[in-house]
C-alpha cells in the first residue's frame, strides 16, 4: 500500500480528505503511483503530469523520506519506506508566485 | 420570475451573481475554485444552467469543468488540448521560432444550435472545440494551417485566441481574434480560414497594414446583424459592415482608443459600448476617471457615461472579457474591473452601481437573462 499526500487543490479537485492510499502491483515507481492515483482520480489528469509528454509539471515536487524525488527517472524504484507504506509519497505545490 | 445570472471569473476563483428582473439585490456566491484563476465563465444559450468554466493555475495547469445547475455544483470536464499533428512552431518576441505549447483555455464559446457544441480559444493561439459538452476537445487545425501561423508573434499577454464570435445566420462562419495576429473568418464551420484584417493599421508592426500581425483585443457583433462587426483594437476602435473584410475606424471623439473590451446593447445594435484606457503601457482610465463612452450611431460619436463611477483616483482596468449586456427590456450593462469591482447598469449605462466592490481581480464577466 501506498500512501500519497496531495496538496490543498488537488484534494479538492478529487474531493479526498487526508492522505490517499493505493494498492500498487510490482515495483513502486512515480510512475506506477502516478498512473494507479489517476485511474482512481481521473480528474487528476493533466495536473500533476503533462498529459502528452508525462513530464512532472514544473511547479509541482515529489518528496519522501525527507529527500526531494522529483528529478528521480519515473521508472526509478521509490525508497523501501515509501513502497511499504512506512512514509508518504508527497506531491507538493513549488513555492512559486505571490 | 426572470432575472439575470452574472457570471464572473476572476484571479483567484468564480462568482455567481444573482438577481431578479429588478436587479436591485444581489445574491453572491463563491468563490468557486478558491484560488485558481478563471479566465472565462459562460453558459449556454439553449440550456441556462449548463456553465462552464475555465479554471487554471501555473502549478496544476488547465481544467475544464461544467455545471448543469446555473453554478452551483461543478463536475471536472476533459482537460487535454492536444494540437493537432506536428505543432510546428510561431515566432517568439526575440522572432525566433518558437514550438506552439497549450498554457491555458482564455474563452469559453457555447454553439447556440447544439447544447453539446462548444468551442474554446486557447494560448498559444487554437481554435478547439467539443461535441460532446466538454468531455472531449479537438483542434480545428486548418486555423493555425492556414499559411500565416508561422509567423504569429504573441502579445504582451501571451499569444492567445481570446474571441470567438458565431454567425447565428450562417453555422459555418465563424470569426476568431487572435493577440497579436488579428482576425481571422471561417466559412466552412473551421476546415479553412483566411485573415480578415484589411483596414487595420498598426503603428506597432513593420508593415502597418500587413494582413496578420495586428494586436485585436476584441470583437462584437449583434446577432441580429452578423454582417456588421466592432472591433477594440490595441489602439483604435473599428467597424465591419461586410462580415470583416474590411475595417474602418470608428474611434471619433474617444477621449483615448486603447482599451480591450467593447460591447453591443442587446436591442439596438448600433449602440455600442467601451471603456477607454490611458495607454498600451499605462492600462487605467484617463485622468483617473472610470468611464464607459457609448455611441448610439455604430461609432465616431461617443458620450461618456460617468453617474455611479469614480471620477476621480481610478487606476483600473477593465478585461477584455469583463464587460457584458443582459437582454432585458431596459438593457442592463455590467463590467468588471481588475480592482474587483463588479459594476452594473439598468439603464443602458446612463447610470452605474457596484454590484459588489472587492473581489480578487476580475478577468471575465458573463450575464445570462432568465426566464
Amino acid at each position: 500500500m501506498i500512501r500519497v499526500v496531495l496538496p490543498a487543490h488537488l484534494r479538492t479537485l478529487a474531493d479526498v480528505d487526508g492522505e490517499v492510499e493505493l494498492d500498487i502491483e510490482g515495483q513502486a515507481t512515480p510512475r506506477v503511483v502516478l498512473d494507479a492515483l489517476e485511474a482512481r482520480y481521473p480528474m487528476l489528469r493533466g495536473t500533476i503530469r503533462d498529459h502528452e509528454t508525462q513530464q512532472r509539471r514544473a511547479f509541482l515536487r515529489f518528496f519522501g523520506c525527507g529527500e526531494d524525488l522529483s528529478h528521480e527517472p519515473p521508472d526509478a524504484p521509490l525508497p523501501d519506506a515509501i513502497a511499504v507504506g512506512a512514509e508518504p509519497f508527497l506531491i507538493v505545490g513549488a513555492m512559486a508566485g505571490g | 420570475m426572470s432575472g439575470v445570472r452574472a457570471l464572473v471569473g476572476t484571479r483567484k476563483g468564480a462568482f455567481v451573481l444573482t438577481a431578479d428582473a429588478t436587479r436591485e439585490q444581489w445574491d453572491i456566491s463563491g468563490p468557486h475554485f478558491a484560488g485558481w484563476e478563471i479566465y472565462h465563465l459562460t453558459g449556454s444559450p439553449l440550456d441556462p444552467n449548463r456553465v462552464y468554466a475555465s479554471q487554471s493555475t501555473g502549478w496544476f495547469g488547465q481544467l475544464i469543468q461544467r455545471s448543469n445547475d446555473g453554478g452551483r455544483t461543478w463536475e471536472p470536464m476533459g482537460n487535454e488540448f492536444q494540437y493537432d499533428g506536428v505543432p510546428g512552431t510561431h515566432q517568439w518576441y526575440d522572432g525566433t521560432p518558437h514550438p506552439w505549447e497549450f498554457a491555458r483555455v482564455w474563452h469559453l464559446e457555447p454553439s447556440p444550435a447544439d447544447p453539446d457544441t462548444i468551442y474554446a480559444g486557447v494560448e498559444d493561439a487554437a481554435l478547439f472545440r467539443s461535441i460532446d459538452g466538454g468531455q472531449t476537445w479537438n483542434e480545428l487545425s486548418g486555423l493555425r494551417a492556414h499559411g500565416s501561423g508561422s509567423s504569429w508573434q504573441p502579445g504582451a499577454g501571451g499569444m492567445c485566441l481570446h474571441t470567438i464570435v458565431l454567425d447565428p445566420d450562417h453555422p459555418e462562419r465563424i470569426f476568431v481574434a487572435i493577440s497579436a495576429a488579428g482576425v481571422f473568418r471561417t466559412d466552412d464551420a473551421g476546415e479553412t480560414w483566411r485573415p480578415a484584417n484589411r483596414g487595420l493599421q498598426s503603428e506597432g508592426i513593420p508593415d502597418s497594414d500587413a494582413e496578420v500581425g495586428h494586436c485585436v483585443h476584441r470583437i462584437a457583433m449583434h446577432p441580429s446583424r452578423p454582417d456588421v462587426l466592432f472591433m477594440q483594437k490595441h489602439w483604435d476602435v473599428m467597424r465591419s459592415d461586410d462580415a470583416g473584410d474590411s475595417w474602418h475606424e470608428v474611434s471619433g471623439n474617444l477621449p483615448s482608443d486603447f482599451g480591450f473590451p467593447i460591447e453591443v446593447h442587446a436591442h439596438e445594435p448600433d449602440t455600442i459600448y467601451v471603456v477607454p484606457i490611458k495607454s498600451d503601457s499605462e492600462h487605467y482610465p484617463p485622468d483617473g476617471k472610470l468611464r464607459v463612452y457609448r455611441s448610439r450611431t455604430g461609432g465616431n460619436e461617443w458620450e461618456p457615461l460617468t453617474k455611479g463611477l469614480p471620477q476621480s483616483d481610478c487606476y483600473v482596468n477593465v478585461l477584455r472579457d469583463a464587460m457584458a449586456v443582459d437582454s432585458l427590456d431596459s438593457c442592463g450593462v455590467y463590467f468588471g474591473t481588475t480592482g474587483g469591482q463588479v459594476y452594473a447598469s439598468t439603464d443602458a449605462g446612463d447610470s452605474w452601481a457596484p454590484i459588489v466592490r472587492d473581489l480578487p481581480a476580475v478577468l471575465s464577466v458573463e450575464v445570462q437573462t432568465l426566464a
